[in-house]
């Protein structure tokens, strides 16, 4: 296992500069969880002018809808769900604040290049590891939209939550450095 | 196959007493339970042979990053089976295969809406997110019962009714593709299209994936056969020796992609390539691609 370097949200641009693509870390602190249908709903909301239901400075997006709780524990299986379908909505997040989103898979140009302009991180969780990232959330909590079940929005408040940062603030990437050096 | 008329239940019952038809009676209610423990099981177990082949993966890997990932996907496997929880939370859509005996007769409900019931019972007391939308189009509506099922039926000899059930995460469904070659086209331009299919979908799917290849039929039997494929024992190769190669050799091509697990780098991009085949027209050579993420996840019974 690489070195992993601890993180806390929402995370301040010092942190955000110093973290490069490749570095493996965990994350603490709250983290939201929303995916294709909530994201939908932000959208409605900017273009009507109106606020989102969550102040999105410094924050961490984690593109996920967890199964139902089971008894017991305090969160479903929850992991990472495609990135790319959440690409048309991401720029404009992140011009309003958005330093980070966690999901797997690529993202386009556009959504790199506002990384860059913004400063924000692109981390990989491990796709189909929803039990195991599970266990760092500690608190799960609906917070807008429960009409859409699994899509609705969640506070997550997570200790140690395992991932990887795949895109950094200066657009180096992962998916385009790593796999070059195993194509035989 | 589907007798619900009791007088001529009766008779049925009646005849086969006295050895003139055979005949083997399935209740309604046992398809649901099955169907439930089945999806219920494919969600929170990983089959035996494919965490086996998992760890060799693990050993094989040669990229840091790679391996690291492939140790998570092994002890999420190991978490999720303990604690009885959804391996991953794209419980997926529910596709069922059933064979039935044409011998069977079954009683007190009707077949669909007893398949239905079981996934709809496993989806809710399992704690199995729910993910299907009604109309997929405008409304996109959640059904909130993770019904209905996608159901495949075939009428085979004997008195027994036999599942295969298989949650069906959509990462990976919608990286999958389809082709309509020439048959002049052949072995080749078949390899390549599979290969450039695994190679466009990068990361997205969660490798390392399984892919279920269906050549032949028509254009929608060679994705069921593609989905089915998916599923087979692993390690166990087409028993058509020219097909096996193929596999072999497609296998080794998607390899040598470098994609690696999580689409983060290195060897193992996918776990098994697996081909089936039907005879198809003097026209065409029909290709169909179904993509699995690392778990493929399914489960078989029977009744």
């Amino acid at each position: 296992m690489k070195n992993i370097i601890k993180i806390t949200t929402p995370l301040d641009i010092k942190e955000i500069v110093n973290l490069k693509a490749g570095n493996f870390v965990n994350i603490t602190g709250n983290i939201y969880a929303a995916r294709d249908a909530a994201h939908k709903r932000f959208f409605e909301l900017i273009e009507k002018g109106k606020r989102l239901p969550i102040d999105l400075k410094g924050q961490i997006i984690f593109y996920a809808g967890p199964t139902p709780t089971k008894p017991g524990h305090s969160c479903g299986s929850v992991g990472p769900t495609t990135s790319y379908r959440m690409d048309p909505y991401t720029p404009e997040l992140l011009e309003r604040g958005l330093k980070g989103m966690i999901g797997k898979g690529l993202r386009s140009q556009e959504v790199i290049d506002s990384m860059k302009k913004n400063k924000a991180l692109y981390f990989a969780a491990v796709g189909g590891a929803a039990a195991l990232i599970a266990r760092s959330v500690k608190r799960s909590e609906v917070i807008a939209y429960e009409d859409l079940g699994a899509e609705a929005v969640f506070r997550f408040y997570v200790e140690d939550f395992p991932a990887i940062v795949v895109v950094d603030s200066a657009g180096k990437n992962l998916y385009e450095t790593e796999p070059p050096k195993y194509k035989k | 196959m589907v007798v619900s008329r009791t007088p001529v239940r009766e008779a049925l019952r009646e005849l086969a007493a006295e050895g003139f038809v055979k005949m083997h009676e399935i209740k309604a209610s046992q398809i649901i339970d099955k169907v439930k423990k089945l999806f219920l099981k494919s969600n929170y177990h990983i089959n035996q042979d494919l965490i086996k082949l998992l760890q060799q993966a693990q050993k094989k890997e040669t990229s840091p990053i790679g391996k690291s990932v492939l140790q998570m996907i092994i002890s999420n496997n190991k978490i999720s089976s303990k604690e009885e929880v959804p391996i991953c939370q794209d419980t997926g859509l529910a596709v069922v295969f059933v064979e039935v005996g044409q011998e069977v007769h079954l009683v007190d409900g009707d077949f669909t809406e007893a398949i239905n019931q079981g996934v709809k019972e496993a989806y809710e007391e399992g704690y199995l997110r729910k993910s299907v939308v009604d109309d997929p189009v405008f409304e996109r509506k959640n059904t909130k019962t993770n019904t209905p099922a996608i159901i495949y039926t075939d009428i085979v000899p004997g008195d027994k009714i036999k599942f295969l059930v298989m949650p069906k995460g959509f990462g990976s469904e919608n990286m999958s593709a389809i082709a309509m070659l020439k048959p002049a086209d052949g072995e080749k331009v078949i390899v390549d299209f599979v290969v450039e299919t695994v190679k466009k979908a990068g990361p997205n799917p969660c490798p390392p994936t399984i892919i279920g290849v269906g050549i032949g039929g028509t254009i929608d039997k060679a994705m069921v056969i593609a989905k089915k494929a998916i599923v087979r024992k692993i390690n166990q190769p087409n028993k058509n020796p020219k097909f096996a190669a193929l596999e072999k050799e497609i296998l080794t091509k998607i390899n040598n992609l470098g994609i690696g697990p999580a689409g983060l780098g290195g060897n193992i991009t996918s776990l098994a390539v697996h081909i089936d085949y039907l005879p198809t027209h003097i026209a065409g050579l029909p290709v169909a691609v179904n993509v699995c993420c690392h778990a493929a996840r399914h489960a078989e019974g029977i009744l």
